[in-house]
């Protein structure tokens, strides 16, 4: 029978022993070696079942299928637009993917999409190469004009949404702002008013340095009064 | 006559007073401090980003770059900033020390760089740099094995003694410096460079000390890194 050496929930750094024994399977952020299982990085220890498996404290984003991502426009080449969403690689944005609107081939490519202009994408694929393509045919994929982008942790992006989005919700009522947040950690902020839009940062940033703390929704609402 | 007692009190054995911290650079994706007696290193990682120029990219895995810098004013005596012949050494051999833990399948065609500070020198700067450096690259959040530690060990005059200091170095009978690079789980060596003459046997002897101040190495290490994300989760 397997021995599991830490409990669940504990935090673990690379190297450390987690499971010793052949019966417990290695998931995500642990590898197997010889019969234990090894954490791979900084994290909280998730046993489910048979399963063993690491929420990641630390990294970056690591594109998955199917998100919905906010990318900024690095550069473009002659079949799409190459955006930066956070990852090591740039994605691509291929032109028929760019919008659901027809686009001439000859098209001036800056006209639709220029440098450093930002749009939420969705990922439709991910090859093990680390090319990431990105599509913006869908509801609510567009062009985000104006506004701030800012650049949290990917792992603190559940927190900052909150429970069924009850964070989100707050900072967009009570600072009165347009408030959109990658899964990547990109989050995009716009309002009319400057002071407005300093506050939703600044609200922000809480959450990403205190995102463990209890009762957070009640400070935050607190901040904002 | 023969080396007794050192310099400063301590048992042969016996590594100088280490303290760690990790996230000491916002800028950087992860980062340490490493000290150990008067010696300071400080590392930063940034990446995994682009790696330019193109022809060094490889698709099937990541690549690790390390550069090691002593900053001028680190010694007593100024020395010229900038890359040297032995920085330069010190930096591939820091790479190669770390290089068996890092896990960089995830990210083809991009580089991890480590930048090893070392802001204050007193004798086993390289050891500094490479614990200071599996710090930094845990906190910036890339795949590991396992945490490296590295410390030096040697002869001075006639005895075996672990974490040398600069007056040890230059002890005037004669010393020999030995920098040990170890992986804690499986005991296997990363680093292992020698300056001056010792007996096969005496190496045997040494390299167990070194191992003994390693694993001692790692669990300040790992509390360093658990006192920074303490309070996360739950």
């Amino acid at each position: 029978m397997g021995k599991i050496l830490v409990k669940n929930k504990e935090m673990v750094v690379p190297g450390e022993v987690i499971v010793e024994g052949m019966d417990y399977l290695p998931a995500g952020n642990v590898f197997r070696e010889n019969d234990k299982i090894i954490a791979e990085t900084i994290g909280l220890v998730n046993v489910d079942n048979r399963l063993v498996k690491l929420i990641p404290l630390t990294g970056f984003y690591k594109a998955k299928k199917n998100d919905v991502v906010i990318g900024q426009v690095r550069n473009i080449t002659f079949s799409g637009w190459l955006m930066d969403i956070g990852c090591s690689d740039l994605a691509t944005l291929n032109l028929r993917d760019a919008s659901s609107d027809f686009i001439d081939k000859k098209a001036d490519l800056t006209k639709i999409y220029n440098f450093n202009d930002t749009v939420i994408a969705k990922i439709t694929n991910v090859t093990k190469t680390g090319y990431i393509d990105l599509t913006m045919r869908g509801p609510g994929l567009t062009k985000l004009r104006g506004g701030r982008l800012i650049k949290v942790a990917a792992s603190k992006v559940p927190r900052i949404i909150g429970k069924q989005g009850s964070m989100i919700h707050i900072i967009k009522e009570k600072t009165n702002c347009k408030v959109i947040v990658g899964q990547n950690g990109f989050v995009w902020i716009q309002s009319e008013d400057p002071v407005n839009e300093k506050k939703a940062i600044d609200t922000i940033r809480l959450i990403e340095k205190e995102s463990t703390t209890e009762g957070l929704t009640e400070k935050v609402e607190g901040l904002l009064k | 006559m023969s080396y007794t007692k050192r310099k400063d009190g301590r048992k042969f054995d016996e590594m100088r007073k280490i303290k760690a911290e990790v996230g000491v650079i916002k800028n950087a994706n992860g980062s340490a401090k490493f000290q150990i007696g008067d010696t300071i290193a400080i590392a930063a990682v940034y990446g995994p980003r682009n790696l330019y120029p193109k022809f060094l990219q490889n698709p099937e895995e990541g690549k690790l770059r390390c550069n090691y810098n002593m900053l001028s004013f680190s010694v007593d005596e100024r020395i010229r900033p900038g890359p040297s012949r032995r920085s330069k050494e010190i930096g591939l051999v820091t790479e190669r020390a770390l290089s068996p833990t890092v896990n960089l399948k995830e990210f083809p065609n991009a580089v991890v760089d480590v930048f090893v500070e070392i802001i204050q020198a007193d004798a086993g700067t390289r050891c500094a740099g490479i614990c200071a450096a599996a710090m930094a690259l845990a906190d910036a959040g890339i795949p590991m094995k396992d945490l490296v530690s590295a410390v030096s060990v040697g002869k001075v005059g006639d005895k075996l003694v672990v974490d040398l200091d600069k007056s040890e170095e230059d002890y005037e009978e004669g010393a020999t410096d030995m920098p040990v690079a170890i992986l804690p789980r499986s005991d296997e060596i990363s680093l292992l460079q020698l300056d001056g003459e010792m007996e096969a046997k005496e190496i045997i002897k040494a390299l167990e000390m070194a191992k003994k101040a390693c694993l001692e190495l790692n669990k300040i290490k790992k509390e360093a890194i658990r006192k920074k994300y303490k309070g996360e989760g739950k």
